[in-house]
């Protein structure tokens, strides 16, 4: 097992820094740079020499990417180009931000879809079975900014119960932050749910069919124990996968939302980052969410062989 | 806008008397009770401000890649936030006339070559420091020279040598005469701090509001400080910005009252605004206007038969319409718009004339393959604003293609480069200073490459001018001149649109930009009543 779970992280580090390569050099080919991008309509021959000679933009690409590599190792990622200042700095209260989110959207969303795909895979056929997957299929072809709208529409402005802007900050109590952080919550809810319940309702029916249910019904066994003991923990594979995927669109995904709601996240930094060419802060933005990525997934494949004894002690 | 909402605009900017607009607005058929509750959210009774308060702005145009740094401004939030805490030399006003700041007075002197300012005394920056003639030359100085990354830089180059001449007084030397060079000096980058100072994360000035604290892009907070200069700016106690990007979210913060003013209302949208009694709109004509700058130094619009014959198959009301909600004045193909004193009011209005335009196209000896770059980058609804450009010009026999750029990099390739592309520009407070900036053969944003000598002959003779009766006729022909023969097609002007909650007072319509030119934190007041 411990042998497995090494071997996952040593790829996973490899994959890391393939990312950081990829990340570096296809930024560096879209047009501009950061001297051009910040000046937009204003720069000048003068004033975009000027920016780029402070900065070190004048180098050649290899070079600054092997300066920033040696940097990172040791955990500087440098200083961010609009600002100077040191790019964690500037990350950590977006990155707290983010993961707040994620994790209180998750909170509620995973233990509702998986009890939703089993209850409507218990009641396979029946209306609540039919309603709910019509209510997933209506929230899951909705864009998320449309489904957002709307719950500030009638929430926020027209019934005032939450507030329009989630603009949370470093001083924002606990209690507070969940307050604010309802509305977008919620529409991260309304996105998710949908694919890991349905996901969850189609392994639980396919483990159903096999014949050991069968003999567990005829036992005398009742339905729900049937499901939850003896099908479910057959049926994790395919929904601990769906699951950590969404988790990781929950981190890296969720920029629209966190724009429609005015959230301080890391998606907005992001997407600021690469319109301005800010490559220290899409590298250090982009190893993260590789990070929580191959994470998730190693954690999502551990899990998976965990729970199939046939893989647990392979002979 | 229709004659109602003209009235009342024309009540906000003071230009009528209460008796006055009582008596139009009858005419108009409006009732007296809806009449006095318009005085009354104009504020008309106009009292000495009240102190106290907190302003809770919700402003567009932040980007987490912000900096205070007055040489890195590019748009709105960052300004606004500096100029609450930063001076500028000298102010415009909401008639766009330049009036006095950290600079009192000023005189020129041979031939608009020297020029001799006067400080004002008994200003302290915040830290306590007393400011002098040497801190002037310095916040200058950060705008000019080849090392300068400023976007004021170019409308400093003019200055040959500037020097603190006494201890309240600056002298600039100028390479060329020039009579509006106040207008450059009163560019929105162009902010006073101490001698020396650097620390951009911690800004010091002299404005009327203290530092708090600034997340770049998302919000800022700065609070009233006592020994202000000016005693009629500065009255809130607090001001808090909100960055809000997103028109729907901003639309719906100040509908729900989490914010007091935002700017850049959505016009499609604005019925949301007008549904919420407690809710004020104010409209200002400006100079911000849409443009399709084709290159006259290029290929096919070299030809000026060519760019005749496409100014006069473009339908500017339906492009006013469609763009901005009918909010703007009709453009003429000339950057100067409306509002500006020197305006010609006798250029003839191009009208959508299919049939000219068929004329000038049979004329044209060259190609007829014209190629639009299109990008929202350009302005917003650009895109679909050029289809509609396109299905106009084929109605008068042009079939032209429209190519979609991709919004990110559209300044660094396709502006400057395509022979036919969208840009826009937020207007500039003197008529020669937008001539001069993308006009001028060797401007650096020529964008419609226009290379006419005696266009700069008489731009550069405009600026030597100082006797008004003698400048207003050759800023009139420069207007003329780019009207007939350049390769600017500017279909509309926009207006500026703000919103205010009615408790917000003393906010009067800017015709220079939104927020009342930048300066709302400071010059508003709040009275509950």
């Amino acid at each position: 097992m411990l042998k497995l779970i090494a071997q996952r992280l040593a790829l996973g580090l490899i994959t890391l820094w393939a990312a950081s390569v990829l990340i570096f050099f296809t930024t560096a080919l879209l047009p501009g740079d950061f001297a051009s991008a910040m000046l937009g309509q204003q720069a000048t021959a003068e004033n975009t020499a000027a920016i780029r000679a402070e900065l070190n933009l004048d180098r050649p690409l290899v070079l600054r990417y092997t300066d920033w590599l040696s940097g990172a190792v040791r955990g500087e990622f440098g200083n961010s180009l609009a600002s100077h200042r040191p790019v964690s700095d500037e990350i950590k209260p977006r990155l707290f931000n983010t993961f707040f989110l994620a994790i209180y959207a998750a909170l509620v969303a995973v233990p509702l879809a998986v009890f939703l795909g089993v209850m409507a895979a218990i009641r396979q056929g029946s209306t609540f079975d039919r309603g709910v997957n019509v209510g997933a299929l209506l929230t899951i072809s909705v864009p998320e900014f449309f489904l957002g709208y709307l719950l500030m529409m009638f929430l926020a402005a027209h019934f005032r119960i939450f507030p329009v802007l989630s603009a949370v900050n470093a001083s924002t109590p606990f209690f507070s932050r969940l307050y604010f952080a309802f509305l977008p919550m919620i529409t991260l809810v309304l996105v998710i749910v949908a694919h890991m319940m349905r996901m969850t309702r189609a392994s639980v029916l396919q483990v159903m069919a096999s014949p050991y249910i069968e003999m567990a019904y005829l036992k005398g066994l009742p339905k729900w124990r049937v499901v939850v003991q003896h099908a479910l923990p057959n049926a994790l594979a395919p929904i601990v996968n769906v699951i950590a995927l969404n988790l990781a669109y929950l981190v890296v995904g969720v920029v629209v939302v966190e724009r429609v709601f005015v959230y301080p996240g890391m998606g907005q930094m992001l997407v600021d980052a690469v319109s301005k060419r800010n490559v220290p802060v899409v590298l250090a933005c982009g190893l993260i969410f590789a990070v929580v990525f191959i994470g998730l997934n190693i954690l999502a494949d551990v899990l998976s062989i965990m729970s199939n004894p046939r893989l647990r002690h392979p002979r | 806008m229709n004659r109602w909402e003209e009235l009342q605009q024309a009540a906000l900017t003071g230009r009528l008397t209460r008796r006055q607009f009582m008596a139009r607005a009858a005419a108009l058929g409006v009732s007296t009770s809806l009449a006095s509750g318009v005085l009354a959210k104009a504020g008309y009774a106009d009292d000495a401000p009240k102190q106290g308060g907190t302003l809770n702005i919700g402003i567009a145009g932040g980007s987490t890649t912000d900096s205070l740094d007055p040489t890195t401004y590019t748009d709105s939030m960052a300004f606004n936030v500096a100029f609450a805490i930063m001076n500028q030399l000298i102010e415009t006003d909401p008639n766009n006339k330049q009036i006095p700041s950290l600079f009192k007075s000023w005189e020129a002197s041979a031939g608009a070559t020297k020029w001799v300012f006067k400080v004002q005394d008994g200003v302290t920056f915040h830290n306590g420091k007393t400011l002098d003639a040497e801190d002037i030359v310095y916040s200058v100085n950060l705008h000019r020279g080849k090392d300068s990354k400023s976007g004021a830089a170019s409308g400093l180059k003019p200055i040959a040598d500037i020097k603190a001449s006494d201890k309240l007084e600056v002298t600039m030397t100028l390479s060329e005469g020039d009579a509006d060079f106040i207008y450059p000096l009163s560019d929105y980058h162009v902010l006073v701090v101490p001698k020396d100072f650097k620390d951009w994360s911690h800004p010091i000035g002299t404005g009327a509001y203290t530092f708090g604290s600034y997340d770049p892009g998302v919000s800022a907070n700065v609070k009233r400080y006592k020994d202000h200069w000016n005693k009629d700016r500065g009255h809130v106690d607090e001001v808090n910005f909100t960055c809000i990007n997103d028109t729907a979210a901003r639309m719906n913060a100040i509908v729900a009252g989490q914010v007091d003013i935002i700017h850049r209302v959505d016009t499609a949208t604005i019925d949301l605004i007008k549904a919420v009694p407690t809710l004020a709109l104010v409209m200002a004509h400006g100079g911000y206007h849409a443009i399709y700058a084709a290159r006259c130094d290029m290929d096919p619009f070299k030809d000026p038969n060519l760019r005749k014959a496409v100014k006069y198959g473009i339908d500017r009301e339906q492009l006013l319409k469609a763009l901005f909600n009918g909010y703007g004045a009709l453009g003429n193909d000339s950057p100067i718009p409306p509002s500006d004193p020197y305006f010609n009011k006798d250029l003839e209005q191009t009208k959508y004339d299919p049939d000219k335009a068929k004329f000038y196209l049979k004329k044209v000896t060259g190609t007829t393959k014209i190629v639009l770059s299109a990008s929202d980058a350009a302005f917003n609804g650009a895109v679909d604003a050029a289809l509609l450009f396109q299905a106009n010009e084929k109605a008068a026999g042009l079939d032209f293609e429209v190519k979609k750029e991709p919004a990110d990099g559209f300044w660094d390739n396709v502006w400057l480069k395509a022979p036919f592309c969208e840009s826009y520009w937020g207007g500039r407070p003197a008529a020669t200073q937008m001539f001069t900036t993308a006009y001028k053969s060797d401007a650096a944003w020529n964008e419609t490459g226009y290379k006419v000598e005696a266009f700069d002959k008489l731009l550069a003779e405009a600026k030597k001018t100082v006797a008004e009766d003698k400048r207003a006729p050759m800023i009139k022909e420069l207007q003329k001149m780019v009207h007939e023969d350049g390769g600017a097609i500017i279909p509309a002007f926009k207006d500026w649109v703000d919103a205010t909650a009615t408790k917000v007072k003393g906010y009067k319509p800017h015709s220079m930009f939104d927020l009342c030119n930048g300066r709302a934190a400071e010059k508003v007041w709040i009275d509950e009543a």
